[in-house]
C-alpha cells in the first residue's frame, strides 16, 4: 500500500478512454462503478471536447455484487451498441470491476454483434494510464489491422513507380500534451516533403482507417509511451520501419527528416529547406545572451523530459541540472542521457521526491508537468510545462505545437517568456528608489491592481473564472504578482476545490482565484509564499541588517539561491552572523552562478 | 448556439408539452398534491461522483482532520480530477493505494495499512481525527475499515480518534459521503443533558453496546435542550445562523460537522435536529436513535426557504412566526431585494435538473417559487421522501420528477424539452452546450455559500449567470 496524493498517471482504463475518445466510430464499454463517470470531466472540461466520451459505465452498485454482474455487463454493451452503432467496440473494466471478475470482455463475444469486440484485460493494480493507452491502441490495431496481414515469410512489396512515399502517423490522443497541434505540424511537414500520409491513428481515425495501416511503407512514431508497442507489431507483422526521433526542437526535427528520408527514399538534402524555424536566430540574436547557462531542471514523460533536454541545452545554451521521468517503463534513455551530462536521472512517481530533487537542485526555471508547476510555486522559480499530466491550460485556443519548425517557435516563446518577465521585474527593481518607480508603483502591464506587494486582497475583479472561485479567493487574486499567477492556471481549471470563502474556512493554503489568471505568465519567485528562504533557516545561522539589505539588492529571481548558497557557506565556514563579507565569500566560493 | 428570448421561452414551454403555469410570482396557488407525485424510478448508467468527493469539502470544514481513502489509483485519481488544484503540497486528504502485493492476502492489507497510517500520524502531529474512507476496492475485498479504525484508534497512544466510515461509489453517491461520514462520527458525540429529565433515555451512547441504540419510542416531550444543524455549512452561513438564533433566543446551537473535529456536539433526546443540507439522511437517523428530534422544515434555500426553516426551529422553543418575521425584517428584506434583482433573467423560464447532489428539490422549489422559473424535470439520486415531504408539497404537480439515473434516456429527454436551462454535472454541460442549451454546473452549488438571507440573491445569481452570458455573445 503507497500513500498517494497527487499522481502524474491515472489508472490504465483512463488510458483506453484515451483512445476511445481520440478516434471517431469506437464505443468503450467499462465495467466500473458510478464514480468512476468522473473521467468524462477530463475530457468535457479539460480538454473542453464538445462530445461526452464514447465510453458507457455499467455503474454496478453494492445491491447488485450477489446477484449477476454479469447480466449487467452484457446489457451495458448491447445497449450501448444498439443506441451508438459503433464500427468496433472495446470492452474492458476498472479496478473494482478487475476484482469480481466478470470477464467482460468474454461477455461481450457471446452477444454475437455484429461489430468486432476488442477485449481489454488492464492490470489496475500494477500499470497505469500510459500503458492503458498503449494496450489498448495495439490491441485495437491487431484486431482490425491483423486480418490484412501478408504472411509472415512473404517479401515486402515494393512501392510502384510514381507513388509517393506513405505513412502512418501513430500516437496522438485525447488529452495529449498538443497533439492536435503536434499532428498538424507534423502532418504537414511530411506533406511538404513529399511523403503522403496514410492513416494518422489514433486521434481522428476510424475502425476502418486502422483496417488498412499496413498500406504505408512506414510508420511515424510521436509519442512512443503511446504507440511504440503498436509500431513494433507493425513493424514485425507489416514489415514496416518506424521512426525512431521524436521532432521536438530544431535539431530533432532535423534528425527526423533525415529518417524519414531513409525511411522513405527520398532525397534528405531539399528536405532540411522546411525546417523553417526562428528559434535559431532568436537564440543567436545578442538579447539572449542572458539566457546562457540558466540552470533548468527537467522532468515529464520521458520523451518530453529527453527532448527538452536537448533543446535546452543545444538550442537555448541553458544548463540541465536535473532531469527525470515519471513512467518507468520508458527510463532507460532518460538514464542514459542524464548520464551523459553529468546527472543521476529521477526517476519517481512520488511528487514530494520530485519536489525534494527540485529544490536541492535550485534551479532558476523548471520545465515540468502541472506538477512541477505547483512545485515551482511552491518554491518561487520560473516553470513551462513541457509534458502530461495536462490542465484546461494546456488546450490553449491558437495553435500551439511543441513539434517540427512552428512547435521550436513555441518553445523558444513558452520557455523564454517568463525569464524575460524576471528580467523586466528586475530592472524595476534597479530603479525603484527612482520617485517614478517607486516600490509602490506597479508595473503597466499588471494594470491598475493593488500595488501592495504583501498579497493583501484588492477586491478586484472577483472570482468568476470556471474554477473554484470565490469572494474568498479575491484576497490571493488581487495581486498578478508572479506567484499568484502561477498557481492561477490551475484554478481555472474545472476544480471542485472550494476557495477558501466557499467553505468559509480562511486556510492558510488559499488557492489563488482565477481572476489571477490573467497574468498567467508573470512567474516569478518573490511573491510566491516560499519565498526567497529554499531551505529551512538554521537556527544557528543569523543574517545582520546590512547583509539582509545587501542581499535585497540582489535581482530576485536569483535572490534565493543567494540566499541559500551564503548559508550554506556560513554552515560549513562555521559563521554564525551573516554579515556583507560572508555573503560576497559565499559568492566568490560558489562562482557567480 | 441561438441565444435564448423570452419570445424563445414560451414557445419551448409550449412545445414541449408543458403545462406549467406560465409565471407562478408567488403564494401557493398553483402547487398540487405534490406529496402524491409520480416518480420516474430510473436504473441505468449513472453519471454521478462516489462518496470520495465529499472529502472535498470535508476536509476543509474540518481542519484537524485527515481523510485516507483506502483504495485505488483510480480514486486517487478522482480526488485530483476533482479538486483540481494541486497546489498545497500534502493536502489533509490522500489515498492509500491497495496494490497487487495487497490482494494476495488480508493479513498483508491490514498490516500495510497500519503501516501507512502510522507514517502518516507522524508527519502530521496537528491532526485530531483520522477518516478511514472505504472506497469500492477495500469493499470488494472485504477490508473491514471498522475494524482497522477501532484497531488503530487504540493504538494511537496520540489521543488522535480514527474513524471509518464508506465513500464508495458502490455504496455512495456524491453527497451521501458526507452523511456516512458523519454518521461515523455519531456514536462519538458526548451525550446531551441540558434540560433533559428522562435518564432512561440518556444512556451513554459510547461504551460496550451504546453504539448509538439509545432511543426510546415514545418518551414524554422533553423542552429543547439544544438545536443542532446537521449538514455542512459555510461558516459565513453559520455566523449569520448563529446570530439570528441567538436573536430568538433560540439555543445553544450546535452544528456537525463542526469546525473543530475534536470538539463534537452534545445529543440527547432533548436535542433539536434540524437539516441544513438535503443529503444527510442516515446520519439525521442516527442521531434520532441517540434521542435527537428531527424539526421538519424545508431547507433553508431562498427567502422563503429559509424562513420557513428557521420558524420550525423557533417554534420548538416556544417562539412563534411573527417573532421570527420581526426579528429576520432587515436580512429578509435584503434578501427580498437580491432577488429582484435576478427576476427578470429567470422568470418564465423552463429547468431541467440532471441527479447530482440532492439539493435539485429544494432547488427547483426555490427556482419556481421565489423567481417563478418552471422546472420541466427533477432529478435526484435519491429520494428521502420523510425528509423531502415539506419540500415536495411546495412542488408544482406539473414537474417530472425523477429518481436514479439511466443518463442516455435522461438526455433524450432533456433534448426533447429543450429547457432554457440545465442543471447537470461536469461531464455533460459542455455536451450539451454544443447541443446549443445553456447549462450550469450542480457542482457549485454545493460548493458555494447558498443557504441563508443573505446568499439568496447569489444562488439567484448563479444560475442567471449562464442566460445572461449566452444572451450577451455574438459568437
Ligand atoms: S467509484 Fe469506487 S473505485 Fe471509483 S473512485 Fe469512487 S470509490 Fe474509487
Ligand atoms: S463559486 Fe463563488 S465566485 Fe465562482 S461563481 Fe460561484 S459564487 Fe461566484
Amino acid at each position: 500500500m503507497e500513500l498517494t496524493i497527487w499522481t502524474y498517471e491515472g489508472p490504465p482504463h483512463v488510458g483506453a478512454m484515451r483512445i476511445a475518445t481520440a478516434m471517431k466510430g469506437v464505443h468503450y464499454v467499462l465495467h466500473a462503478p458510478q464514480g468512476d463517470t468522473y473521467a468524462d470531466l477530463l475530457f468535457t472540461m479539460i480538454e473542453r471536447r464538445d462530445h461526452r466520451p464514447p465510453v458507457t459505465y455499467t455503474t454496478f452498485q453494492a445491491q447488485d455484487l450477489g446477484g449477476d454482474t454479469a447480466e449487467i455487463v452484457k446489457e451495458a454493451v448491447r445497449s450501448a451498441h444498439d443506441r451508438f452503432r459503433p464500427q468496433a467496440m472495446l470492452v474492458g473494466e476498472s479496478c473494482t470491476a478487475e476484482l469480481i471478475q466478470d470477464n467482460p470482455g468474454g461477455l461481450a463475444a457471446t452477444l454475437g454483434l455484429d461489430v468486432p469486440i476488442v477485449p481489454l484485460e488492464l492490470p489496475s493494480y500494477q500499470r497505469k494510464e500510459n500503458f492503458g493507452a498503449s494496450e489498448a491502441f495495439y490491441h485495437l490495431v491487431r484486431a482490425l489491422a491483423g486480418p490484412h496481414a501478408p504472411a509472415p515469410d512473404a517479401p515486402k512489396p515494393a512501392r510502384p513507380e510514381g507513388r509517393r512515399p506513405r505513412c502512418n502517423i501513430l500516437g496522438g490522443t485525447a488529452l495529449g500534451f498538443r497533439h492536435r497541434d503536434d499532428i498538424r505540424e507534423i502532418r504537414g511537414l511530411l506533406e511538404q516533403v513529399g511523403v503522403e500520409i496514410n492513416v494518422s491513428a489514433p486521434l481522428d481515425a476510424t475502425p476502418a482507417d486502422l483496417a488498412r495501416m499496413g498500406e504505408a511503407d512506414f510508420n511515424v512514431v510521436l509519442y512512443p509511451e503511446i504507440a511504440d508497442t503498436t509500431a513494433r507489431w507493425l513493424e514485425r507483422t507489416f514489415h514496416q520501419p518506424r521512426t525512431t526521433t521524436v521532432p521536438i526542437g530544431v535539431g530533432a526535427t532535423r534528425d527526423f527528416l533525415r529518417e524519414v528520408a531513409e525511411l522513405s527514399g527520398l532525397d534528405p538534402e531539399p528536405m532540411q529547406a522546411h525546417l523553417d524555424s526562428r528559434l535559431p536566430w532568436y537564440s543567436r540574436s545578442v538579447d539572449s545572451n542572458y539566457l546562457t547557462g540558466k540552470r533548468v531542471f527537467i522532468f515529464g514523460d520521458a520523451t518530453h523530459a529527453l527532448a527538452a533536454a536537448r533543446v535546452a541545452r543545444e538550442e537555448m545554451g541553458f544548463e540541465v541540472v536535473g532531469l527525470g521521468c515519471y513512467n518507468r517503463e520508458f527510463a532507460r534513455d532518460v538514464r542514459k542521457a542524464a548520464k551523459e551530462i553529468g546527472l543521476k536521472a529521477l526517476i519517481t512517481d512520488d511528487y514530494l521526491e520530485v519536489e525534494d530533487a527540485i529544490r536541492e537542485a535550485a534551479p532558476e526555471m523548471v520545465l515540468g508537468t502541472q506538477m512541477e508547476r505547483h512545485i515551482a510555486k511552491r518554491l518561487g522559480l520560473f516553470c513551462t510545462v513541457i509534458s502530461a499530466p495536462v490542465h484546461v491550460e494546456d488546450f490553449p485556443a491558437r495553435y500551439s505545437p511543441q513539434m517540427g519548425p512552428e512547435g521550436a517557435n513555441v518553445l523558444f516563446d513558452t520557455w523564454v517568456h517568463p525569464l524575460m518577465m524576471g528580467l523586466e521585474e528586475h530592472l524595476l527593481g534597479m530603479f525603484q528608489d527612482d520617485f517614478e518607480f517607486g516600490n509602490d508603483t506597479t508595473p503597466s502591464h499588471l494594470r491598475a491592481q493593488s500595488p501592495d506587494r504583501t498579497g493583501q486582497a484588492a477586491t478586484g475583479p472577483g472570482g468568476h473564472g470556471p474554477g473554484g472561485h470565490g469572494p474568498g479567493g479575491n484576497g490571493q487574486a488581487g495581486t498578478s504578482r508572479p506567484g499568484a499567477g502561477q498557481g492561477a492556471g490551475q484554478a481555472a481549471a474545472p476544480s471542485l476545490e472550494p476557495a477558501p470563502g466557499h467553505v468559509g474556512t480562511a486556510a492558510p493554503e488559499a488557492a489563488p482565484a482565477p481572476a489571477a489568471a490573467q497574468a498567467p505568465v508573470h512567474a516569478g519567485p518573490e511573491a510566491a509564499p516560499a519565498g526567497e528562504a529554499s531551505g529551512e533557516p538554521s537556527p544557528s545561522l543569523r543574517w545582520l541588517d546590512d547583509a539582509e539589505r545587501e542581499l535585497k539588492k540582489i535581482p530576485f529571481f536569483v535572490r534565493g539561491k543567494a540566499r541559500r548558497n551564503t548559508e550554506r557557506f556560513a554552515t560549513e565556514q562555521g559563521i554564525h552572523e551573516i554579515d556583507v563579507d560572508t555573503l560576497y565569500d559565499a559568492k566568490a566560493h560558489f562562482g557567480s552562478r | 448556439m441561438s441565444a435564448p428570448t423570452s419570445g424563445a421561452v414560451s414557445d419551448r414551454a409550449a412545445v414541449s408539452g408543458c403545462a406549467a403555469p406560465p409565471v407562478q410570482v408567488s403564494g401557493n396557488g398553483a402547487t398540487g398534491d405534490a406529496r402524491s407525485l409520480p416518480v420516474l424510478k430510473e436504473r441505468g448508467q449513472r453519471e454521478v461522483f462516489c462518496g470520495l468527493t465529499g472529502i472535498i469539502w470535508l476536509h476543509r470544514k474540518m481542519q484537524d482532520a485527515f481523510f485516507l481513502i483506502v483504495g485505488s489509483r483510480t480514486c486517487a485519481h478522482l480526488m485530483q480530477s476533482a479538486a483540481g488544484v494541486m497546489i498545497f503540497a500534502e493536502p489533509r486528504f490522500g489515498t492509500a493505494i491497495i496494490e497487487e502485493k495487497d490482494l494476495a492476502g488480508m493479513a498483508d492489507a491490514n498490516d500495510e495499512l497500519d503501516k501507512v497510517v502510522a507514517r502518516l500520524l507522524d508527519r502530521r502531529p496537528d491532526i485530531r481525527t483520522l477518516f478511514l474512507v472505504g472506497s469500492c476496492p477495500s469493499e470488494v475485498i472485504k477490508l473491514d475499515l471498522g475494524v482497522a479504525a477501532r484497531r488503530l484508534d487504540r493504538e494511537s497512544a496520540t489521543g488522535v480518534r480514527v474513524l471509518a466510515y464508506s465513500g464508495s461509489g458502490i455504496e455512495t453517491t456524491f453527497t451521501e459521503g458526507e452523511d456516512t461520514c458523519l454518521v461515523s462520527m455519531v456514536p462519538e458525540m458526548p451525550v446531551d443533558r441540558g434540560q433533559a429529565t428522562d435518564d432512561d433515555a440518556s444512556a451513554p451512547a459510547t461504551g460496550p453496546g451504546g453504539r448509538g441504540d439509545s432511543s426510546s419510542a415514545d418518551e414524554p416531550a422533553a423542552p429543547p435542550s439544544s438545536l443542532l444543524v446537521l449538514g455542512t455549512l459555510a461558516d459565513v452561513v453559520e455566523d449569520q445562523m448563529r446570530r439570528i438564533f441567538a436573536d430568538l433566543g433560540v439555543g445553544p446551537v450546535h452544528f456537525l460537522p463542526p469546525r473543530n473535529s475534536a470538539e463534537l456536539p452534545p445529543v440527547g433526546p432533548a436535542t433539536r435536529l434540524l437539516l441544513a443540507q438535503p443529503w444527510v439522511n442516515e446520519a439525521a437517523h442516527a442521531l434520532e436513535k441517540r434521542g435527537a428530534r428531527r424539526i421538519s422544515a424545508p431547507f433553508p434555500l431562498g427567502v422563503e426557504g429559509t424562513t420557513e426553516w428557521i420558524v420550525a426551529a423557533a417554534r420548538e422553543w416556544g417562539v412563534d412566526r411573527d417573532a421570527v418575521l420581526a426579528a429576520t425584517e432587515g436580512p429578509r428584506r435584503r434578501g427580498t431585494q437580491a432577488l429582484e434583482r435576478y427576476r427578470e433573467q429567470l422568470e418564465g423560464r423552463t429547468i431541467f435538473l440532471f441527479p447530482d447532489s440532492q439539493i435539485e428539490i429544494p432547488l427547483a422549489r426555490f427556482l419556481h417559487r421565489e423567481m417563478g422559473m418552471i422546472p420541466l424535470e427533477v432529478g435526484t439520486p435519491f429520494l428521502h421522501r420523510a425528509h423531502m415531504e415539506p419540500e415536495l408539497a411546495l412542488l408544482p404537480d406539473t414537474i417530472r420528477l425523477s429518481e436514479g439515473q439511466d443518463v442516455d434516456r435522461q438526455l433524450d429527454r432533456c433534448m426533447e424539452d429543450q429547457p432554457d436551462l440545465v442543471v447537470c454535472g461536469l461531464g455533460l454541460a459542455n455536451p450539451l452546450e454544443a447541443a446549443g442549451l445553456t447549462t450550469k454546473w450542480a457542482i457549485e452549488l454545493v460548493f458555494t455559500p447558498l443557504q441563508g438571507y443573505e446568499q439568496a440573491g447569489d444562488l439567484a445569481e448563479l444560475l442567471a449567470r449562464p442566460l445572461v452570458r449566452s444572451a450577451l455573445l455574438e459568437v
